[in-house]
């Protein structure tokens, strides 16, 4: 593929000032501004109808912008358009290959579509699909794959080109735990040999794992963009759920605020950020209620997800 | 390696698959044609055109040769972009190639170059078909093949038009059948425009399928019934014009970006 320049220190991905306003008059942008550094694995999370995937229609041509910029790797993505999409790779939320083509035929189809001549691409696709234990599957129809192996896919496609910027729209999205964790080492070495990644994921768990930095969007606006750790940091409280060895019929007095019992063996808390443990574990103590086990409510991430954009544990469940 | 180079490897990439879908489903895409010809040569060439007798000089099995290629030709080659470019946004996999750097002239040129494969595919196959019927002695091979890439290249134009503002499987079907069926039958395959009375033989001239048909029947038969310039001088303007449309639509986004 054509080459393009490329300063040392550039954003991978940086959208300014980015609006989208559907014909039908809904608003699903409202200027955002995103900045993503090269090598970085970068989670964009934000409830159903927050601008996601308009954010990344935008991004891969498939949505026109209303108003704004978007620079990949330093490339105008308007002005010079093809160069920009040729230094990225898309992994759709939704399927959309040819069913009826056979496995291998779709990747390297799609290399040629980038320029990629068929010399290359032959051992490029062998090394992806053996990559993501696609290979056995290579002469099947796409549409016998399941779920998982479809999205897997998917991901092949996206990298045949050998991208610098992959984007990831819900990629383990309905897929089995042994099969997300598969394709999440895959991405954690995909990443660690230098391709910056951004995704999207309904998982929290997922972006919390993956992810050292994220931009959380609803509603339209960037509501918090950074480190993760920073973002954690803005969490006040935490909320943990204590298992009982005994039964209680009902709370006893005790000198704790934020406290109460959500069924016989299990006692809900929620305590400030920079609150001890030990008073509450002693009051505890003092009235013989013995604790089993301590953990988060929520993951830290899903806590400040639902912070940042007013939801409940079933908003985006 | 230039755009350039990246480019002609898209486009051929593109036209391979438009291909090899033709082959993978040659059931649907080659056997018809072939089939629905046969009748036509059973039904009106031999049985009733027996009792027609001459036209021009030729019999009606001859006469009426060229302008069932041309018929062949025309629907193979607007049913297969319509229907190909039409799945492919259905199915979504259109955006395999609008995410990709692939200049929208590729694309455009890609199914163009997969319907007329197909067109002239089953123009040739009908021909075969032709042959076993009557004597066919190509009297200007150049007008032969001239008009058959012209007319599959115009048609698989039409057939993509139709297929970007299609949202829905029987948008795919309407064209084909209240607009291109009646213009091939009465674009003077089976008859001589100059046998229409005078109005008829008026209106006829604004249908663009009669000059394809009468160009066809000059370069096998070598007769004349409408003028050459104006048949290719025509055909020149609907190819430019619909592709310059299609490119339009295209970079729009009709049909394809929200």
């Amino acid at each position: 593929m054509t080459q393009v320049p490329i300063p040392d220190k550039v954003d991978a991905l940086e959208i300014r000032g980015l609006r989208k306003i559907y014909r039908h008059g809904v608003v699903a942008l409202k200027g955002i501004d995103l900045t993503v550094q090269p090598g970085e694995f970068f989670a964009l999370l934000g409830p159903n109808g927050a601008g996601k995937t308009t954010t990344i229609g935008i991004l891969t041509s498939l949505v026109t912008k209303t108003d704004g910029s978007i620079r990949v790797f330093g490339v105008d993505h308007e002005r010079k358009s093809a160069e920009a999409r040729a230094l990225m790779g898309v992994v759709p939320q939704e399927i959309n290959f040819n069913l009826f083509e056979r496995v291998a035929d779709i990747v390297i189809n799609q290399a040629g579509y980038y320029g990629v001549p068929r010399a290359i691409a032959r051992p490029r696709c062998q090394k992806l699909l053996e990559g993501l234990d696609l290979w056995p599957y290579r002469d099947a129809m796409a549409r016998t794959l399941s779920g998982g192996f479809k999205r897997r896919l998917m991901i092949a496609r996206a990298l045949i080109h050998e991208p610098r910027l992959l984007i990831l729209d819900e990629p383990t999205a309905g897929v089995d735990v042994e099969m997300r964790h598969e394709t999440w080492d895959f991405l954690r070495a995909l990443n660690a040999s230098g391709t910056t990644i951004i995704l999207t994921t309904h998982y929290l768990e997922e972006a919390e794992l993956l992810c050292g930095r994220l931009a959380i969007i609803h509603q339209g606006t960037i509501v918090a963009q950074g480190r993760k750790r920073d973002l954690l940091d803005l969490m006040n409280q935490q909320t943990y759920i204590l298992d009982l060895f005994d039964p209680l019929e009902a709370l006893p007095d005790l000198p704790i605020r934020n406290i109460r019992l959500l069924d016989p063996h299990q006692i809900e808390i929620v305590i400030d950020r920079n609150e001890d443990l030990n008073p509450i574990f002693e009051a505890l103590a003092s009235q013989h209620i013995r604790i089993q086990s301590l953990r988060n409510k929520s993951n830290r991430l899903e806590e400040l997800f639902l912070h940042l954009t007013g939801g409940t544990h079933d908003a985006h469940a | 390696m230039t755009r350039m180079r990246e480019n002609w490897i898209g486009l051929k990439t593109l036209v391979a698959k438009e291909v090899t879908r033709i082959f993978r489903i040659w059931s649907q895409t080659l056997i018809p044609p072939m089939i629905t010809m046969t009748l036509y040569f059973v039904i009106f060439g031999s049985v009733i055109g027996a009792r027609v007798g001459k036209i021009s000089g030729f019999n009606y099995m001859a006469y009426i040769a060229p302008g069932l290629i041309m018929m062949s030709v025309i629907t193979n080659s607007y049913s297969n972009v319509v229907s190909s470019f039409f799945g492919a946004k259905f199915a979504r996999h259109v955006e395999e190639l609008m995410v990709s750097p692939l200049p929208l002239t590729c694309i455009l040129l890609g199914y163009m170059a997969g319907g007329m494969v197909r067109g002239l595919l089953t123009g040739a196959l009908v021909t075969l078909v032709a042959l076993f019927f009557t004597h066919l002695d190509p009297a200007h091979p150049w007008i032969i093949i001239t008009v058959a890439l012209f007319t599959s290249a115009i048609f698989s134009l039409a057939g993509f038009t139709n297929a970007i503002f299609a949202k829905k499987f029987d948008d795919i079907s309407i064209v084909p059948t209240f607009v291109l069926t009646p213009l091939t039958y009465l674009g003077g395959v089976f008859y001589s425009i100059s046998l229409l009375p005078p109005f008829w033989r008026s209106l006829s001239r604004f249908n663009p399928i009669v000059y394809m048909v009468s160009a066809f029947r000059t370069g096998i038969l070598g007769i004349y019934t409408m003028p050459l310039d104006t048949a290719y001088a025509i055909m020149s303007l609907f190819l430019l014009g619909l592709f310059a449309t299609n490119l339009w639509l295209l970079r729009r986004g009709i049909g394809l970006r929200s």
